[in-house]
């Protein structure tokens, strides 16, 4: 546990959250050690999206602690909160991409935001936009793209900044097969280059195709989270 | 910096129908309140005139020895706001009367002595043709044993400069309620410039920009918003001005007034005014949505 606590760079430590009288998730304790894979599984409704915002303060815990890389964020200062999303490049379901700016511009705002300079701005932007194999579309806008594209996009968008973990809401919950496949690959790319990945899905394909640890949650709760070293692991899980 | 101000020049490029409704609204304002200002400044300078020309009649005892003169004359000198003292000998002023009156002037010639008497003609300093200091003064002189009575357009003065004051009263007030209904629509119209690109900030908010960044190309916006209605604005004033001066300064006034255009300094005033207008009105809206 000791080792565990200091290669983790995510703790949760008995996390609630409740909208209301409902409540979204019961009691989570859980470590996410650097350089992990994990897999977030359950039925919709089961919180793995709540959990995910929880970790970038898109919304806070109602109770329990968090801590990111470090910082607990139930005491940073709202000043803090943008150096603490810069830690986390995030991928959604629906991309977010702003539709009126161009290809190039979605990706150069993370580093735009971070203050980085114009010449470093433009090599990283068109390097990564050549790793995700978009770079002849750099000046397109996001709504003349197909759906894997955009997707595609969006991964470029979170690694650029060259994040810590990245945290990625059902990314291939739209796409085709193939599609599918390459953003999967993407992120298993940045996991070589040592990166943590949690991943929120219910695709059932990607869970048996991909290594990693599988959190599971029900009904808010902790199920269970296993460590899959073979996808023939993971049919045990079920 | 030089990021900020390509953000802002794009955002206000890619909503052109929002923003030249805000554009218009300022220079509306500007327009109706410099033109008020424009108004005040050349009445002050009328009345600047007229004040001038007040002066101050100080008719003298009829049987006052002529040798006493002088002596008595630097002594209203050195009274309290007196600028310039002359003296009217009787003969003169009935030679002043004579050319006056030069219908009537059958009046004068069957006078068989000068009825007229010896006279001062005061100029009074600026600072004092009010009329409270003019009464004053009138009243000082008149308890000198040598003068008879003192003269001069008390109830004038007074409207005037109670008119004037009204004026200045009303274009403060309409100042300022023109300046907080220009900032109430700014703030209007930059929310829903805002509104309209939420997503967009949420998304910069989600990428770790900060508060800062995200705000600063809209009050880089709200400020060439403001500078762009003043321009318009003054611009409009500067037209309508060209267009009636020459017909108002010949059919007003005499020689010596000349319709004028506002101060350099006070266009400048105008026009950082609009600028505060645009950044105050981004900053009202701001405060309010970065909240959310």
């Amino acid at each position: 546990m000791e080792a565990d606590a200091k290669s983790a760079i995510i703790r949760i430590f008995h996390v609630f959250k409740s909208y209301g009288t409902k409540k979204a998730l019961v009691d989570i304790t859980l470590d996410i050690l650097k350089n992990e894979f994990v897999l977030v599984t359950g039925p919709s409704g089961a919180g793995k999206t709540t959990l995910l915002k929880l970790l970038y303060l898109g919304e806070p815990a109602s109770e329990g602690q968090i801590l990111v890389d470090g910082i607990n964020l139930s005491r940073i200062p709202r000043k803090r909160v943008p150096i603490l999303r810069r830690k986390f490049g995030i991928i959604f379901q629906d991309y977010k991409l702003i539709p009126q700016k161009s290809v190039y511009e979605n990706v150069a705002l993370v580093l735009e935001a971070a203050g980085k300079r114009k010449r470093l701005i433009q090599k990283k932007v068109r390097s990564v936009l050549r790793t995700v194999n978009m770079e002849d579309k750099i000046d397109a806008l996001p709504p003349s793209l197909s759906g894997g594209e955009q997707q595609r996009v969006a991964v470029a968008r979170a690694v650029v900044g060259d994040p810590k973990i990245i945290l990625a809401d059902e990314p291939t919950g739209s796409l085709d097969e193939d599609s599918a496949k390459d953003i999967i690959n993407l992120l298993k790319g940045f996991h070589t280059r040592g990166g943590t990945v949690i991943v929120a899905t219910h695709d059932k394909d990607l869970i048996r195709k991909t290594r990693g640890r599988l959190v599971r949650l029900g009904m808010g709760q902790l199920m269970d989270s296993t460590e899959r070293l073979s996808p023939a692991a993971e049919e045990q899980a079920g | 910096m030089k990021r900020y101000y390509r953000r802002a020049i794009q955002d206000l490029l890619s909503n052109r129908f929002l923003n030249s409704i805000t554009v218009v609204t300022i220079s509306l304002s500007i327009l109706i309140l410099s033109a008020f200002a424009l108004f005040l400044a050349n009445v002050g300078d009328l009345v600047n005139i007229w004040r001038q020309g007040v002066r101050m009649m100080v008719y003298l005892q009829p049987d006052l020895q002529r040798d006493r003169i002088p002596g008595l004359r630097a002594e209203i000198q050195n009274m309290y706001g007196v600028a310039e003292v002359s003296f009217i000998p009787k003969e003169a002023a009935l030679e002043r009367l004579r050319n006056q009156m030069q219908r009537q002037s059958s009046i004068i010639v069957g006078l068989d002595h000068n009825p007229l008497p010896d006279a001062f003609e005061l100029r009074m300093i600026p600072t004092t043709q009010t009329g409270g200091k003019m009464e004053t003064l009138a009243k000082e002189l008149e308890q000198l044993p040598e003068v008879e009575e003192v003269e001069y357009g008390q109830q004038w003065i007074g409207r005037l400069t109670s008119v004037f004051n009204l004026f200045r009263l009303a274009g403060s007030a309409l100042g300022a309620l023109f300046f907080m209904a220009a900032v109430f629509i700014v703030a209007n119209t930059i929310r829903l410039l805002i509104y309209a690109r939420r997503e967009e900030v949420e998304i910069m908010r989600l990428v770790g920009a900060t508060d800062g960044f995200i705000k600063a190309p809209f009050y880089i916006e709200g400020m060439i918003l403001g500078a762009l209605g003043g321009v318009i604005g003054l611009g409009s004033l500067f037209l309508m001005y060209l267009a009636v001066s020459s017909n108002v300064e010949a059919s007003l006034t005499g020689d010596s007034f000349t319709l004028r255009f506002l101060p350099p300094e006070m266009v400048g005033a105008i026009l950082l005014g609009s600028i505060i207008v645009g950044w105050f009105g981004c900053y009202l809206s701001l405060k309010q949505f970065m909240k959310t």
